[in-house]
């Protein structure tokens, strides 16, 4: 957020109280002062249209949110109708149990799936927003997995998995007979369990990405063609730079998904054999062990976590406008 | 006013509102016993974790029976697959049915502001077992329909083939017994469940079986459950020493629990510790897939005390009336007539628990045996849960036994004595810090 007609609240004062805006600060053209009335309905018109949606984000995002960072300054057990006030109790307890944060290491295993995930979906868009056979088919084969529930996901491929199942068959036909337990390790399981995650959100990445190459004007593509430049070329000139905003939201997006992995995990494994994250590991601690106070923390300290990661990424790679044109 | 203090001031609003999100407290009512069936009346919404029974019609059965005595009462079933996890958080509200079944995770002291109570033990004792176990300050807060005892589930077919008539005395004989099994038939000699998690935290419940000690629970909350001898160590020992010997399956991690049943019937898999309540499960996964359903047997843990067995029978979820309900005689008339009259127990080949009922067939060959049957004393029982949760050992959540069979099977660093050190070391240090609190 970044309003550049914006001096600053002071300095915009000064400059309304001096004469009549020539360009007010809303950015609306100047007719002639409309009548005091028009004037307080323009201004209150367009909170009336975000009534509806800022409710349902403030009770459904922002009052869980307060609720939750309230609770972490509780020893509130999830049920009990009283709770005790703990200050930094729960903080404290979580920043002195190293073992807490170890279950991060997991994350890396799901941090490079989606790395490869990225470049993957990058291919497959660069690809498609050519002109191929079946482009729309294969637009249709790749998103589909993004539309299917996680739950039902993670029981699909429980069955992939499993000791003779639709993986061990597959293999098979090709001659290869493993007789490898996939979920039985945690280098396994892990990479597994990743690789399920790159199935199911590539089509997302995907999309994001042919959204956002087709956006680029065709005529620059032709042009790029009459200078003699090939594929390679356009992409690496065209298209690269052309999506480099999406390209770093996606980037975030991986970062703070693969802190936050849950579904796959949880379903799949309930976090046995080395594959507990750390969202894994809070849910427990509050629906098992009944430290919903100590939870919260850790759901707080998550967020972050991720904040920070999403801050230290914005300060590396700026989000400079592109201008292709 | 400057456009970015808007959302500061609703989030400080919203702090502000957020602190005052639980319930008020209501302390202490009865649920008085119902002596004139006409008199009673209103619809009651009954809360329990059977969608099976909801689903093929079953409860609405015993309702249609229920109504044949109080006659203006009616009943309405709330099945929730996820129960505990659901029901925890309607505990918040008001709004949590008029009978439910106590949620594992609210504290024994709170029952009283939860549930309204069923009458003193003093009184209830003389009828029914289990009243220790939902007892706070004299009164009696829950009522389990049926009494369970955990057990080995398994094919007598596959045992006899294997040349193995007697039960185990012991877990080496046990382990020897699964090893005779794994050579002389195509069987899996033995089923961990892994995947489906609560099969492994059911070996919790050889609490008592080992020691045949009344005291059991006592002893976790005073002592280290992982101590030489102790009744955990010795069964989560069996357990380690089951998959470490490669008796168990194959893949633990990509195991299905229905898929389980007609497999245990069908002599494809040997054994299962699990609890009576299993059986009709199993004998009715082998009717369906065509097997004789008199070879499901059971058997109790593989230890002795001086030369008899020892089953330990408690109860399944315990039945309440919850303390806001509008029709507390109704709910009331509903968990006597459940309890005593419904035939539920009959149904479920439990253990009845009325006192002078007698034990269900399933459990004669316990009788043949003379094996011991021990109601485990709860007095502990809150004091447990505490140390579970403070220790995050997790006694009822299946984490630490994958871990073991991880441990088991190689996947995992470590010997069984450094795990259940560890383990006990949690224990006692969780045992300390609520001790001086």
């Amino acid at each position: 957020m970044t309003d550049t007609t914006e001096a600053g609240p002071t300095g915009r004062s000064a400059a309304r109280r001096k004469e009549p805006p020539p360009a007010p600060a809303t950015g609306t053209p100047g007719p002639p002062p409309a009548p005091r009335g028009t004037r307080l309905w323009r201004g209150v018109t367009p909170w009336l249209f975000l009534i509806a949606p800022l409710a349902l984000l403030l009770t459904f995002t922002y009052a869980p949110i307060a609720n939750m960072v309230a609770y972490s300054f509780t020893d509130w057990d999830g049920v009990s109708p009283e709770l005790h006030y703990t200050g930094a109790g729960n903080y404290t307890e979580l920043l002195t149990r190293p073992e807490l944060f170890e279950v991060f290491f997991v994350s890396g295993y799901y941090l490079a799936a989606s790395a490869l995930q990225i470049v993957a979906a990058l291919y497959f868009a660069t690809i498609l927003s050519f002109n191929v056979r079946f482009r729309n088919f294969f637009k249709g084969v790749l998103f589909f997995p993004y539309l299917i529930n996680g739950v039902a996901i993670g029981f699909v491929f429980l069955y992939f998995f499993q000791d003779g199942g639709t993986l061990d068959s597959v293999l098979s036909l090709f001659g290869v007979h493993t007789d490898h337990a996939w979920l039985g390790t945690p280098t396994s399981a892990n990479i597994s369990l990743a690789g399920v995650s790159v199935w199911r959100y590539m089509g997302l990445n995907f999309v994001l990405f042919l959204g956002a190459i087709q956006s680029v004007p065709g005529e620059l593509y032709e042009a790029a063609e009459l200078d003699g430049a090939n594929r390679w070329h356009q992409f690496r000139y065209i298209i690269a730079p052309g999506i480099k905003p999406v390209l770093s939201l996606s980037v975030i997006l991986s970062i703070s998904g693969s802190l936050s992995v849950f579904e796959i995990p949880y379903i799949m494994t309930g976090g046995a054999t080395g594959t507990e994250t750390f969202v894994i590991q809070t849910v427990k601690l509050a629906f098992q062990f009944n430290k919903t106070g100590l939870a919260s923390a850790a759901a707080v300290v998550l967020l972050l976590i991720v904040l920070a990661a999403t801050w230290v990424q914005r300060r590396l790679v700026p989000d400079d406008r592109v201008d292709l044109v | 006013m400057n456009r970015r203090t808007i959302p500061a001031l609703l989030t400080a609003g919203l702090l502000l509102s957020a602190c005052t999100g639980t319930a008020g407290t209501s302390k202490g009512a009865d649920a008085k016993a119902v002596d004139d069936p006409s008199k009673v009346s209103g619809t009651i919404k009954v809360l329990t974790q059977r969608t099976d029974l909801v689903q093929d019609g079953t409860m609405k059965k015993y309702a249609d029976d229920f109504r044949k005595t109080y006659p203006k009462v009616k009943v309405e079933f709330e099945g929730l697959t996820n129960y505990e996890a659901d029901v925890k958080i309607r505990m918040n509200t008001e709004n949590y049915g008029d009978v439910l079944l106590i949620p594992g995770v609210i504290k024994k002291s709170d029952y009283p502001k939860f549930f309204a109570s069923l009458g003193t033990q003093a009184e209830r004792a003389k009828k029914y077992r289990f009243t220790g176990f939902t007892m706070v300050g004299g009164k009696v807060y829950g009522q389990s329909p049926i009494g369970v005892t955990p057990g080995f589930v398994y094919n007598k077919r596959v045992w006899r083939e294997a040349g193995i008539t007697d039960w185990p005395t012991t877990p080496a004989e046990f382990i020897t017994a699964l090893k005779a099994i794994k050579a002389k038939t195509d069987a899996d000699p033995y089923y961990t469940n892994f995947a489906a998690q609560w099969p492994l935290t059911s070996w919790t419940y050889v609490n008592g079986s080992v020691g045949c000690d009344t005291g059991a629970t006592t002893k976790l909350v005073e002592g280290d459950p992982w101590a030489k001898g102790a009744d955990l160590r010795v069964g989560d020992t069996l357990l380690y020493d089951i998959v470490h010997e490669g008796l168990a399956e194959k893949d633990p991690t990509t195991t299905n629990w229905e898929a389980s049943k007609p497999r245990l019937a069908k002599g494809q898999i040997a054994t299962q510790w699990l609890g009576t309540w299993a059986v009709i499960q199993f004998r009715d996964a082998a009717k369906k897939a065509g097997v004789d359903p008199a070879d499901i047997g059971f058997m109790p843990f593989p230890a002795q005390v001086g030369g008899k067995f020892c089953a330990v029978v408690g109860p399944d979820y315990n039945q309440a009336v919850n303390v806001h309900s509008e029709h507390k005689a109704a709910a009331r008339a509903w968990i006597d007539w459940f309890t005593d009259k419904s035939g539920y127990g009959e149904d479920n080949l439990a253990i009845s628990p009325l006192k002078d009922a007698p034990l269900p067939a399933v459990l004669q060959p316990y009788t043949d045996a003379g094996v011991k049957f021990i109601e485990v004393d709860d007095t502990a029982g809150a004091q447990l849960k505490l140390i579970d949760s403070e220790s995050e050992v997790g006694l009822y959540g299946p984490d630490y036994r994958q871990d073991l069979v991880d441990l088991a099977r190689g996947a995992r660093k470590g010997s069984l004595d450094g795990f259940l050190g560890d383990l006990g070391k949690r224990w006692t240090d969780a045992q300390r810090s609520v001790g001086t609190r």
